[in-house]
């Protein structure tokens, strides 16, 4: 059982070391395309395990919990993982065209996997310190993708993303001391029920403040979001697609994680917070991306309006709503990686990113142009789109709770998020290209064009399914929300072999 | 830098110290020490021969290079999570076998699983401060 | 003990605020290594502090002889620390490499990435 959680950790850093040691020639690209499969098979493996079993639980070292690392894999967690490895694997195909073999040379496929092992470790840890080793994996490997190259916009950028990161980090780490000063535990299932014994609960509000600060840096909430749309638009197209899908959503997790896990002796205070900083985040990250005129910014600005609904179905703290949460994720997830390729594609057909230089593409690539109005419409929420659903599910739970603001706010952030789409439309598709410079396909090398198309395609494909057959992931997002909110059942799958 | 005390001192300094990393990386299963520590102290061997003698000489004598060191510490260190797979035992279980007697009193030596994950830090502690201070040198 | 070592935390959050409201990276940068001695000064505080007792079990006992120190902290601050390390030597490399690149280490002047509105503008045209 426990090698089933165990593997998507561990064949991400098998992978790097192969890559590593073969970067220098064509083999380095091929090991990490085959780690990559390797690592959807196995979280294939674990989401059949899940479903089967409810949740599953493993102690690595055959410590038993709550003294050794526990690794746990409920629901949401295996959801997850699918989502990561499908993410990873399109970004390596798409890489295949874009990455060249100086990057490569430079350990990319090595941190790249590196990331993927920390994301993953950080979805399926039962351990609160461990979950904070698995960021600093995640962390120290994008930092290295992030300035990867070394061109002036990226190490700029690298400062601001680095800097406020370890903020957050160290923030998540002084929580986790005094957490564990108050209550002598670290394992997330043993947490749960020694927080309840804890005489002053005000001091666990207090920690659970700190938790926010710093999950809400790395997921990107207002007002903690300023490191994102500094750096998101600086690296390679491949970097910034797995960052803008995965990177943000590993604090949305954590989030989702320890605030119906842990922290939940103060729903009505903590939650609140979460709820105001959500309708906050919706509203400022939509607005700045109307502020913007370069395709990878106003990506950028709509992930963090994005995470405002996931945090949203966290904060209303009702199944349908974390249901909701749940589902936004694993669409957005898509959805985002799926437009910053699109992007990648359309540079190096247009020749620039500044949707002021760009444009005619529609007349060149019309094929682009549809490839770009899926994820673009399902971002928005048009049916029968994913995204529709997703916010159809989340502004339902809002409404069911009589939170007419909050649902009115995440209607007219959908209406906004329309606006900057149609503007990278109209700008980058449709008029004429400023500067009377041709834009098409065939700038690209086919041997380059088709690995970055595949991905795309791809994709879109998966947007559209969701869309198209929304109950079953519904119903996946509803058993994941009704394990969140009672997690009865995860305590017993990862301390009962201590109670036995 | 170029003074024949620092050189001649290095070369006595540098042996002693790799010595005493590997005895530092044996010991540490029950006694403090371990491949962390151990690491630390083979990296100082060769950056003070890097201080003595400059940082060609210090990568002309290491022979391989810190990162694909560190790297391969990397895949060490995972082999010894995974051994534990033939067993049937979680990831990253220890794997013990007694040479000589069946527990750690009777048993004249052992060989382990543990011991392969430390030679892993090791070598990734070793490589990779090694790859930061030769670079850090050779840049500034 | 714990009073003394709490202070000492307040005192080094406090030198790491100030440090890190400064425009210069490099500042930033200690105030940044000083807030990671104050988390793991934390940790080491949260698990209790035992004078005069290291956490060892004598040879051939499996339990410790009467009250020892609490090992767990010891080991997550030696995790932190070791992480922490890797953290601040990129940071530090990074922060070279911006001084080498840019020429600048102060964080208002680093208009790369993100381009002042006006110069964003002459771009434009």
């Amino acid at each position: 059982m426990s090698w089933y959680l165990a593997a998507p950790v561990a064949i991400p850093f098998v992978t790097a070391v192969l890559a590593f040691l073969l970067r220098n020639g064509p083999a380095g690209r091929w090991v990490s395309l085959a780690g990559s499969v390797a690592l959807l098979v196995a979280s294939g493996l674990l989401m059949a395990q899940v479903i089967e079993h409810g949740v599953i639980a493993g102690q690595m070292s055959n410590w038993e919990a709550p003294f050794g690392i526990t690794l746990v894999a409920d629901t949401l967690s295996a959801v997850m993982v699918v989502i990561t490895a499908i993410t990873g694997l399109a970004t390596i195909v798409y890489g295949m065209g874009e990455i060249r073999p100086r990057i490569e040379r430079l350990g990319y496929h090595a941190l790249f996997h590196a990331m993927i092992a920390g994301v993953c470790g950080a979805f399926l840890t039962g351990d609160v310190f461990n979950l904070y080793v698995w960021f600093e994996v995640m962390l120290i490997a994008s930092f290295g993708l992030l300035v990867i190259g070394g061109n002036k916009a990226q190490i700029d950028a690298g400062i601001k993303y680095v800097a406020l990161n370890l903020v957050s980090t160290l923030a998540f780490l002084s929580g986790i001391g005094m957490l564990y000063g108050l209550t002598g535990t670290l394992n997330m299932a043993d947490l749960h029920l020694a927080v309840q014994e804890v005489e002053n609960q005000a001091l666990v509000t207090v920690v659970a403040m700190l938790f926010m600060v710093g999950f809400g840096v790395k997921a990107a909430v207002f007002p903690l979001f300023f490191w994102l749309p500094a750096a998101y638009h600086t690296p390679s197209f491949s970097v910034s697609a797995v960052f803008a899908g995965l990177l943000t959503k590993v604090g949305v997790y954590a989030l989702m994680r320890m605030f119906t896990l842990v922290f939940v002796g103060d729903v009505g205070f903590t939650h609140e917070i979460l709820l105001w900083v959500s309708a906050a985040t919706m509203l400022t990250g939509v607005l700045g991306a109307a502020a913007q005129s370069e395709f990878r910014k106003i990506l950028s600005f709509h992930i963090i309006s994005q995470i405002g609904y996931m945090t949203l179905g966290l904060a209303l703290y009702t199944p349908l709503g974390l249901a909701g949460g749940v589902f936004y994720l694993v669409h957005h997830i898509i959805v985002k990686a799926n437009l910053f390729l699109v992007a990648g594609v359309a540079q190096k057909a247009a020749g620039h990113n500044e949707l002021a230089r760009i444009g005619g593409l529609y007349k060149a690539a019309p094929f682009l142009g549809l490839l770009f109005i899926i994820p673009a419409f399902s971002l928005a929420g048009f049916p029968p789109l994913s995204g529709f659903w997703a916010k159809f599910v989340v502004v339902k739970a809002s409404l069911e709770l009589e939170y007419w603001f909050i649902a009115f706010v995440a209607l007219l952030v959908g209406l906004l998020t329309i606006y900057s789409m149609t503007k990278i439309w109209a700008a980058a598709f449709w008029k004429p290209h400023p500067d009377g410079y041709e834009p098409k396909l065939s700038r690209i090398p086919p041997g380059d064009l088709w690995p970055m198309l595949l991905p795309i395609v791809a994709l879109a494909v998966m947007t559209m399914i969701i869309g198209l057959f929304p109950e079953v992931f519904v119903q996946l997002a509803e058993t994941a929300a009704v394990q969140l909110l009672d997690p009865t059942h995860y305590v017993e799958t990862v301390l009962g072999e201590v109670a036995r | 830098m170029n003074s024949i005390i620092v050189t001649a001192g290095a070369r006595i300094l540098v042996a002693l110290l790799l010595v005493f990393s590997v005895f530092m990386l044996l010991r540490g299963h029950n006694l403090p020490g371990g491949g962390f520590i151990g690491g630390l102290l083979g990296a100082t061997a060769f950056i003070v021969y890097a201080i003595a003698c400059g940082t060609a000489e210090a990568r002309k004598a290491l022979r391989v290079s810190p990162e694909g060191l560190a790297m391969v510490g990397l895949g060490v260190a995972l082999v010894a999570g995974l051994i534990s797979a033939l067993t049937g035992d979680p990831f990253f279980t220890g794997q013990w076998y007694w040479v000589g007697g069946d527990s750690y009193e009777t048993a004249a030596f052992s060989i382990n699983s543990v011991l392969v994950f430390d030679v892993g830090v090791y070598m990734v502690v070793f490589g990779g401060i090694l790859s930061l201070i030769l670079m850090l040198e050779e840049e500034l | 003990m714990e009073i003394v070592v709490s202070i000492l935390i307040g005192l080094l959050f406090a030198t790491a605020v100030y440090l890190m409201l400064a425009r210069n990276f490099l500042r930033f940068l200690f105030g940044l290594i000083l807030l990671s001695n104050a988390a793991n000064l934390v940790i080491f505080a949260a698990g209790r502090m035992t004078e005069g007792a290291p956490a060892l079990i004598p040879y051939g006992a499996l339990t410790p002889d009467g009250e020892i120190a609490n090992a767990l902290p010891q080991a997550l601050v030696l995790t932190a620390i070791v992480i922490g390390f890797g953290l601040f030597a990129f940071a530090l490399v990074l922060a070279f490499q911006a001084y080498r690149s840019l020429g600048t280490l102060d964080s208002d002047e680093m208009r790369v990435a993100e381009p002042r509105e006006e110069i964003a503008g002459e771009a434009r045209e």
